[in-house]
């Protein structure tokens, strides 16, 4: 594993004895002549909840497409776990323990919210196609299993009353979490989340972040968002990086994001004198 | 607290559904011993069981993987050309217990096989293009089998004169069981895991492979599966025709097995099912007008296009169960409320 210079790593200090989660060196692509990320290193902690942040076409969903394998990187390399995932795939990708939603929502929307759940759990369950064809006992018992399952990821958001509605009829918010839930079905170690709370009203949003906080708790994984909420990225990230243009411009706590004037430059523009 | 199953017990379901379909069977058998169905129309009756097969299977790889292939003619003809070549050469050595369902399982494997060939590189593409190359496809087999009488020395495909004497083993109860057995087949497997994976690439599949689903594997999987019903379906066809004619399974026929599914709903067995039923039972029953015939047809469809864009059905199942549902509760809440309070 290569070593990083501190100032590089957001790592908390109850996972620095931990391999981190992601750990990317010099990630890079180019879409034709055009280059979307350069020289992306990051390294998220096993428990860590961050941000990554920046202006408008800055290559942060980008950035969410190389982790999961939608795009392959043109350069550099990507650990998970300290694992190299070169040549994975999307799927691949997943049952190696990333799971993501999307910005622009896409649930399985004309299913009920309680098979897109189970569809999550499509690799938790193991048996066999004759098995679902001849209905062995086998079947009923991963059924049964997967059911309770979906349930209680379900009753993390307060939805395991909505199981059997069409998971295209729901309120936005609560499709927004759907997708969350879906997404920890897979049983991820992270958990990429691209705007989590686009359109929900401030209400909503402090109740997501408890439950981004919440789920990190239960399930110990590590938690990567993209947010433009200011409020809920400063509340809740314990380290954020700054995408512009491609490329890091900055990296620290909350405190040190807020007061760095590469970043203000960014948001903001240069100052006029 | 998890919901247990609503209603009626599992086993008692599947007797309920399997109860039905023996009446279904004895009724219409002893109604065409007792001439009250004539040849004839149990000729029509085993022709509609024939194209719900087809309109099943076509629905699995359009209704529910979201594909459209219009080629089903083609695995039809590959399943009916190989067991009416196969029933040919075994008729006389082998029991007709024996011969006619491995004839049933080599129309549909041989059928899977092409699907698979088919499907490898068809699934690679999507909408428009993999409508296209499938296309080619049965009208390949049509071309092929309309031109090339022998195979390396046999004889075996006729070419133009068509394949003919051909044992007509196909009865009403063959049809219908198998029907059966389709259905039940296809509706098992959209009940689990691996259903629920296909349904997902419909939905979304950029969102299914995100949720770790093999999203190649599954696709050939449903390909490969409508291929071999289909191929079934060509078997019992064979069978029930006695001569077959290359020109049957062209391009037409892939068309007229797609509205079938279309009219009654992408997505919905029932709705398949039922307009498998009228669309082959109407053009019949319209015989007297012969000239008009093909226009109600048309007109119907029009019809029901403008008014039901989504089918008949949309992608509305019909649940048996779910209909019994609410009278079960209510006679086994009477007599001792054990799970009445779980809902």
């Amino acid at each position: 594993m290569a070593k990083h210079d501190p100032h590089e790593t957001l790592l908390p200090d109850r996972d620095m004895d931990k391999s981190p989660a992601i750990e990317c060196i010099g990630l890079g692509i180019d879409f034709g002549g055009l280059t979307a990320v350069d020289d992306f290193n990051f390294t998220l902690g096993r428990t860590e909840i961050a941000g990554l942040i920046g202006p408008n076409g800055a290559g942060k969903t980008t950035v969410f497409n190389l982790l999961t394998k939608v795009y392959q990187p043109t350069r550099g390399r990507m650990l998970l776990e300290g694992r190299d995932t070169k040549n994975m795939n999307t799927t691949q990708a997943n049952r190696a323990g990333i799971a993501r939603t999307f910005q622009n929502i896409r649930l399985f929307k004309d299913l009920t919210v309680l098979d897109n759940v189970l569809i999550g759990l499509h690799n938790e369950m193991d048996y066999h196609l004759a098995s679902a064809i001849f209905r062995l006992p086998g079947y009923w018992r991963a059924e049964k299993i997967a059911r309770g399952r979906a349930l209680d990821l379900l009753s993390i958001f307060d939805m395991a009353d909505m199981a059997d509605n069409q998971a295209g009829s729901l309120p936005y918010g609560a499709q927004r979490r759907l997708e969350i839930v879906r997404a920890l079905a897979t049983n991820p170690t992270l958990l990429l989340l691209d705007e989590p709370a686009a359109g929900m009203n401030p209400s909503e949003t402090s109740e997501l972040m408890e439950n981004i906080r919440k789920i990190r708790d239960t399930f110990q994984i590590s938690i990567l968002l993209i947010e433009h909420d200011m409020n809920l990225v400063m509340g809740i990230c314990e380290g954020i990086a700054v995408l512009n243009y491609g490329k890091i411009i900055a990296k620290g706590t909350p405190e040190e994001i807020k007061s760095d004037p590469d970043v203000i430059e960014a948001y903001l523009g240069k100052k006029g004198h | 607290m998890i919901k247990g199953y609503k209603g009626i017990p599992m086993p008692v379901r599947y007797l309920i559904n399997a109860g039905l379909f023996v009446v279904f069977l004895v009724v219409v058998s002893s109604l065409t011993d007792a001439k009250v169905i004539s040849t004839y129309n149990n000729k029509i009756i085993m022709l509609i069981g024939i194209n719900i097969i087809l309109a099943v299977s076509l629905n699995l790889a359009t209704g529910y993987l979201g594909q459209l292939p219009l080629g089903h003619a083609g695995f039809m003809a590959v399943g009916a050309y190989a067991s009416a070549i196969f029933m040919k050469a075994v008729i006389k050595t082998l029991p007709l217990g024996l011969s006619l369902p491995l004839g049933l399982l080599i129309g549909g494997l041989v059928a899977a096989v092409f699907g698979f060939i088919i499907g490898i590189p068809a699934l690679r593409l999507k909408g428009d293009y993999l409508a296209i190359i499938t296309l080619g496809f049965g009208e390949i087999i049509r071309v092929i089998l309309l031109n090339i009488d022998s195979v390396i020395g046999f004889k075996l495909t006729y070419g133009a004169a068509g394949l003919k004497s051909i044992p007509k083993t196909t009865t009403f109860l063959d049809t219908f069981i198998c029907v059966f057995l389709v259905c039940f087949v296809i509706h098992a497997i959209l009940k689990s895991r691996h259903g629920r994976a296909v349904l997902s690439i419909r939905e979304n599949e950029i969102a299914a492979e995100s949720c770790g689903i093999n999203t190649t594997y599954y696709k050939t999987m449903a390909f490969v599966m409508s291929a071999f019903f289909a191929g079934v379906a060509g078997s019992l066809y064979a069978g029930y025709i006695g001569i077959l004619d290359p020109t049957g399974f062209g391009f037409m026929k892939s068309i007229e097995i797609l509205v079938m599914v279309v009219l009654g709903g992408m997505g919905s067995m029932i709705g398949s099912v039922i307009s498998a039923t009228v669309l082959t039972a109407l053009p019949e029953f319209l015989r007297e007008f012969d000239a008009y015939r093909m226009v109600v047809y048309s007109l119907l469809l029009v019809v029901v296009m403008i008014f039901k864009p989504t089918g008949l059905m949309g992608t509305y199942d019909f649940s048996l169960s779910r209909l019994l549902g609410k009278p079960w509760e209510r006679l086994t809440s009477g007599g001792k409320s054990k799970k009445a309070g779980d809902r």
